[in-house]
């Protein structure tokens, strides 16, 4: 049983991890602050039974995702059951992974993805569907197992990783877009390079 | 399943924390002497480390002042 008068002492220093989940989900910043307001008076609300000495961020985490999956996603938009193309495995690597080889240093590949810009890395995850754009936030931004995201998402584990799969090949698809519209990779040939496998 | 395709079958799992120690093990004793299977793991580890970075919010002082005065009432309206 949490006492609720230390809530803002644990909660407040997830804010910035929370906000940023929120603002990919809303995709603008008015809808993420109510949406990051509304959880704190929840997750304050509800504090009792939250079990001291659980994960208080899993926790935090699974009141955001409710509360917008009840609140905001069914007020702006019809429930999302969109479906993704087939995307192939390795999508981005096969494309300009082949770039390191052409270009000199070990490194080149590192460089080549940090010139994606802060905006692009952010559109390319708010263009994936709902579904497949939480699992891949909560996976690869914050870093979540695949267990809490069950658990956050009320989802199986199964599902978890075939959303995660899934959802990580588009959104490598349209980073590749950027990068070729930017002309920081070539359009051209299909794969840079046949896999050995 | 050669000792390639496994490991690009397991590289989600690898990365992601996943795997058990065994697993892991194994994977990581053939990525030490297979190059071509070492790259792309390289390749989606620094793609996910370039996500992480990028997804970086500031939140506004507003919204934290915000947070805070809400709770406050809420907190005066249970005492009340």
């Amino acid at each position: 049983m949490a006492d609720q008068a230390t809530f803002a002492d644990q909660a407040m220093g997830l804010m910035p991890s929370l906000y940023a989940a929120a603002l990919r989900m809303t995709r603008n910043p008015a809808d993420a602050e109510d949406l990051v307001q509304e959880t704190y008076l929840r997750a304050y609300r509800g504090f009792g039974g939250f079990e001291q000495g659980t994960n208080l961020k899993a926790w935090l985490y699974r009141i955001l995702t409710n509360t917008y999956i009840n609140s905001y996603r069914a007020k702006k938009r019809r429930p999302d059951e969109t479906e993704l193309d087939e995307v192939e495995d390795l999508y981005l690597y096969r494309r300009i992974g082949g770039l390191e080889a052409a270009m000199a240093g070990r490194s080149a590949e590192d460089e080549l993805l940090d010139r994606f810009t802060d905006a692009e890395v952010k559109e390319a995850i708010e263009s994936l569907p709902d579904n497949f754009r939480m699992a891949v936030l909560l996976a690869d931004v914050e870093g979540f197992s695949y267990k809490e995201i069950a658990e956050i998402l009320d989802i199986p584990i199964g599902t978890v990783m075939s959303r995660l799969h899934r959802g990580r090949k588009a959104l490598q698809k349209q980073l590749y877009e950027f990068a070729v519209g930017r002309n920081l990779a070539p359009p051209a040939p299909d794969t840079m390079s046949e896999s050995h496998v | 399943m050669s000792d390639c395709e496994n490991s690009l079958h397991e590289l989600y799992a690898y990365l992601d924390g996943e795997l058990t120690d065994e697993s892991r093990a194994k994977i990581q004793h053939h990525l030490d002497k297979c190059q071509p299977c070492a790259e792309p793991y390289d390749f989606e580890a620094e793609l996910r480390e370039v996500v992480r970075r990028k997804c970086q919010e500031q939140v506004p002082d507003s919204l934290m002042a915000k947070v805070r005065s809400a709770l406050e009432q809420e907190q005066s309206r249970a005492e009340a």
